[in-house]
């Protein structure tokens, strides 16, 4: 029953892996390569994928789009602040350009070919309980 | 269509497909965020007996990793059935940089430089610090800023929110400065 119901969002995630691998956002090369702003590659994925975002997220709230259960989609509104979003974003760029990888490549990677690439991801795990263990003694 | 699959795709492809990703997510009544699965497999191996912030109902999260399960298939399905025989096509500038830094070029079938990440790698100096810490800063990174390309890049400038254009730009402060300055000085060690 949860297979079944679950099966969908394998089959978004089959995509989401697919299109990441052949785009070689997964890449550690690419990554590298945008850091040093030497190719558009990079910023044309990703500006490409959020200016199509925007419209598509302004088409489901002016239309009030359903999903597929019946309900209105909603989009929760992120925590207003500037302190986590600037030191945990910087923490992560840091991160992100030293293994080339952010969580969704970290996981595509695995199934790419690279066994090596559990250490980075049980290094992340380890990283988020730490942040667990902080999170009251840290500014928000 | 087997020549489509097996080369590499351009960033006017790829761009437009993220959002179907996000906007099939959505539709299906979930949103869009992957560095979230890692404090759900914190709650799934306890830590919520030693952290409130891992607390919570996991179950309700299960859908996001079989989305990571299907990612893995994704890579696996486009890096080794549908494998591209040409190398990843850098531009000459950063193919002298990482000749200068020495670090192996892209070859046919390799995604990532092969003398950074593998196994024997993993306990250098230069390995552990990029492998472990690397991902120890990502997972503590992405959880402290609440999301990471998936979360506030995508779906949270598609939402047009304010905070993730902030962590957008911590990203790439974070980035910059790995880039610039302390990479070349890790990959010398």
């Amino acid at each position: 029953m949860l297979l079944k119901r679950g099966f969908k969002y394998m089959m978004v995630g089959i995509l989401f892996g697919f299109v990441l691998t052949k785009a070689e956002v997964v890449s550690w090369y690419r990554i590298f390569e945008m850091f040093r702003f030497q190719a558009f590659h990079m910023y044309g994925v990703i500006g490409a994928a959020v200016v199509l975002g925007v419209l598509v997220v302004q088409l489901v709230k002016r239309k009030q789009m359903s999903d597929v259960r019946g309900e209105k989609i909603k989009f929760t509104d992120k925590r207003m602040g500037y302190k986590n979003y600037l030191l945990g974003g910087t923490i992560f760029g840091l991160g992100w350009a030293l293994t080339g990888a952010c969580p969704g490549p970290s996981y595509i990677l695995l199934g790419a070919g690279y066994p090596v690439f559990i250490v980075i991801i049980l290094s992340a795990v380890l990283g988020t309980f730490v942040y667990g263990l902080l999170r009251n003694k840290l500014p928000h | 269509m087997n020549n489509f699959l097996t080369t590499s795709w351009e960033w006017y492809v790829a761009g437009p497909l993220i959002t179907l990703t996000m906007f099939l997510l959505l539709y299906f009544g979930k949103s869009f965020g992957i560095s979230s699965t890692l404090r759900t497999m914190c709650a799934i191996g306890g830590a919520g007996k030693v952290a409130d912030f891992f607390r919570f109902d996991w179950r309700s999260q299960i859908w996001n990793l079989l989305f990571v399960v299907g990612t893995i298939i994704g890579g696996f399905l486009a890096h080794i059935v549908f494998k591209n025989p040409e190398p990843v096509q850098l531009s000459a500038d950063t193919l002298q940089l990482l000749t200068d830094l020495e670090v192996d070029l892209p070859k046919a079938g390799a995604l990532i430089p092969a003398n950074l990440f593998s196994w024997e790698s993993l306990f250098t100096l230069r390995g552990f610090i990029m492998m472990v810490g690397g991902g120890f800063l990502v997972g503590f990174g992405t959880r402290y800023a609440g999301g990471c390309t998936s979360g506030h890049a995508i779906s949270g400038l598609s939402n047009l929110q304010l905070p993730s254009l902030i962590a957008v730009i911590g990203f790439f402060i974070g980035g910059l400065v790995m880039t610039y300055f302390l990479l070349p000085l890790i990959l010398a060690l």
